[in-house]
């Protein structure tokens, strides 16, 4: 029981009962869809982005609660950041999820995002979590094509 | 949807007929004892008893069929048809002997009619390629119901896209049965063929077939059962549903993975041309003109999976032992306290309720998602299965992205359901 309290902490709950920014953005200049064909999470990610900075951030979509609190909160956090701190932020994420060395030293940039550490021991769940990071990259890039994690 | 319980009565009926004593020896049957035969039932699972239910993704293995494909391999091993020296001929009789095995075990007319394939899927795609394409004629309908498994769906949009049939879907209704009435007006002169799940992988329906297909015929339709689902939990006889064609894998029936039957009658297999070309499907071969080999080797180029064919005959004679009139009887009534147990709990909502119905729980719940679900069951020993069970138009139909689904086997316990709902309880702990 311990380790799933460490999965779903009190604030990934909270975001999955009420995620932040959970709409469709008027004026987004990017869009991208994410989806999981092995669960059948599927999530619309919208931005606008203007000199390279996410001026505001928004998504839709369907997903269990990793995946569902992962999204809002990525949301959350990146609000007026960079293009280059955003893909940063991703990578910090993507190391902690999958233990990777030096996964310890972007903890600390990850701030409140680092609740997600719990899913490291569920393998099967580290995909949900970065589904909506993945859509968000393909949103930066720019591609037309939804993203798959498989 | 009388017809649908129509059909579970009628198989019920045909069981007590059939053994007058069944009802009465399915109270006792010993599932202790069989669950002894299962070595893989005795582990623990994050220091939990494992509690098995996701039966109809695959079904565990008794020993008698570990230790078939174990003697084959340590003792019997060589090349089928080919060969003169005693092993080939030793392979190739336990080999062919399964034929006959599957051929009593369906009740098909001829040996040559059972077909060995890899599963059910390839056994669907054999016959829309083969028969199929040769069949179809652009204008020509396929029928399909709204509760296929993708591997009943994609294969015959395949063909359809390469001969211009059309493809039209029986849609089903809210407990997940065919709609009967709907299913006869989609009928019509253009039908050339129906694919029809027996019993549903997500929803559990047992479906009307015998009375589908009749309906078929009388538009000279071909049918394909998908029986996946129904071979581990009823007793099937192709004859008696008239089917043409009847598919199913050997790992959901207490069998190895990568082995399963296509049974086809024999005028229709004979006039389809090969699936594939190799060696064994020929008679004989010239650079300018190659005779096909008779059915069933025209359909089995290549070696074939020899100890699956060997551990599919020992799980058919397992299966036949405990006898499939009392599974059906045993998980029935485990059906009924497992639908009781879920049923009370509040916030869950049961996916699939026909009146006619195999084993199958599928659920989902108001705060938590199935995947969440699957998740926290895993720690507690249980499990289950969390997806859209490669059905995604079923999910759609049903208005979820996903649900938990807990299938039964005949090994499976009421105190396992037990585990199962105490399961629930700590998800509702976590997401309440």
């Amino acid at each position: 029981m311990s380790d799933l309290r460490d999965l779903y902490q009190e604030v990934l709950l909270d975001h999955n009962r009420r995620p932040r920014n959970f709409q469709k953005l008027e004026g987004a200049n990017r869009t991208a869809e994410g989806y999981n064909p092995l669960c059948g999470d599927q999530i619309t990610v919208y931005m606008k982005l203007e000199d390279d900075v996410i001026r505001d951030i928004s998504f839709q979509g369907s997903g269990c609660a990793i995946s569902k609190s992962a999204a809002s909160m990525m949301t959350a956090a990146l609000k007026g950041k960079t293009r280059g701190e955003a893909e940063a932020l991703f990578q910090h994420f993507h190391n902690m999820l999958t233990g990777k060395p030096g996964a310890e030293g972007g903890t600390e940039a990850l701030g409140k995002l680092a609740v997600f550490a719990g899913v490291c021991e569920f393998p099967i769940r580290v995909k949900c979590a970065t589904l909506p990071w993945h859509t968000l990259h393909a949103a930066l890039e720019g591609k037309g094509e939804p993203v798959s994690t498989e | 949807m009388t017809s649908a319980g129509g059909t579970l009565t009628n198989a019920k009926a045909k069981a007590k007929a059939a053994a007058p004593a069944a009802a009465g020896r399915a109270a006792r049957l010993d599932v202790e004892a069989i669950r002894r035969d299962f070595p893989i039932l005795r582990q623990t699972v994050h220091g939990r008893p494992l509690v098995y239910l996701d039966n109809a993704a695959t079904s565990q293995k008794p020993q008698a069929v570990i230790d078939a494909v174990t003697r084959y391999y340590g003792a019997e091993n060589s090349n089928v048809h080919r060969g003169v020296h005693f092993l080939s001929e030793q392979a190739t009789q336990a080999y062919e002997g399964v034929r006959g095995t599957v051929r009593e075990f369906l009740n098909a007319a001829e040996d040559r009619e059972i077909l060995f394939v890899r599963g059910t899927t390839e056994g669907i795609n054999l016959v829309a390629q083969s028969y199929g394409r040769a069949a179809l004629r652009a204008g020509d309908e396929v029928v399909i119901s709204g509760m296929e498994h993708h591997s009943n769906i994609v294969p015959w949009q395949m063909v359809c896209e390469a001969t211009g049939a059309v493809l039209r879907v029986v849609p089903i209704t809210d407990a997940g049965e065919v709609e009967l009435e709907v299913y006869e007006r989609l009928l019509n002169a253009r039908t050339r063929l129906v694919a029809i799940v027996h019993i549903s992988n997500v929803l559990g329906s047992i479906n009307p077939v015998k009375q589908m297909i009749a309906m078929a015929r009388r538009w000279n339709a071909r049918v394909l059962v998908d029986g996946a689902q129904a071979v581990p939990h009823l007793p099937v006889d192709v004859r008696d549903l008239d089917c043409d064609f009847y598919v199913f894998s050997g790992h959901k029936l207490l069998g190895p993975t990568g082995i399963g039957i296509l049974y086809g009658r024999a005028e229709l297999l004979e006039g389809m041309p090969p699936y594939q070309g190799g060696g064994d499907m020929i008679s004989s071969v010239t650079f300018e003109k190659t005779r096909y080999n008779t059915i069933p080797y025209k359909f089995e180029a290549g070696t074939p999976h020899i100890a699956g064919a060997i551990g599919l005959g020992a799980a058919i004679d397992y299966v036949q032992g405990v006898g499939l009139d009392r599974i059906a009887a045993y998980e029935d009534e485990l059906l009924g306290y497992g639908t009781a147990a879920l049923s009370a709990i509040p916030g869950l909502r049961l996916i699939g309720t026909a009146p006619a119905k195999a084993a199958v729980l599928s659920f989902v719940l108001d705060d938590a998602h199935a995947h969440d679900v699957g998740t926290i069951l895993d720690r507690e020993g249980v499990a289950i299965r969390a997806g859209h069970h490669c059905a995604m138009p079923l999910m759609q139909r049903f208005g979820v992205p996903a649900t938990a689904r807990a299938s039964l086997a005949f090994y499976n316990t009421r105190d396992e359901i037990d585990a199962l709902v105490r399961a629930i309880q700590k998800v509702k702990e976590i997401f309440g």
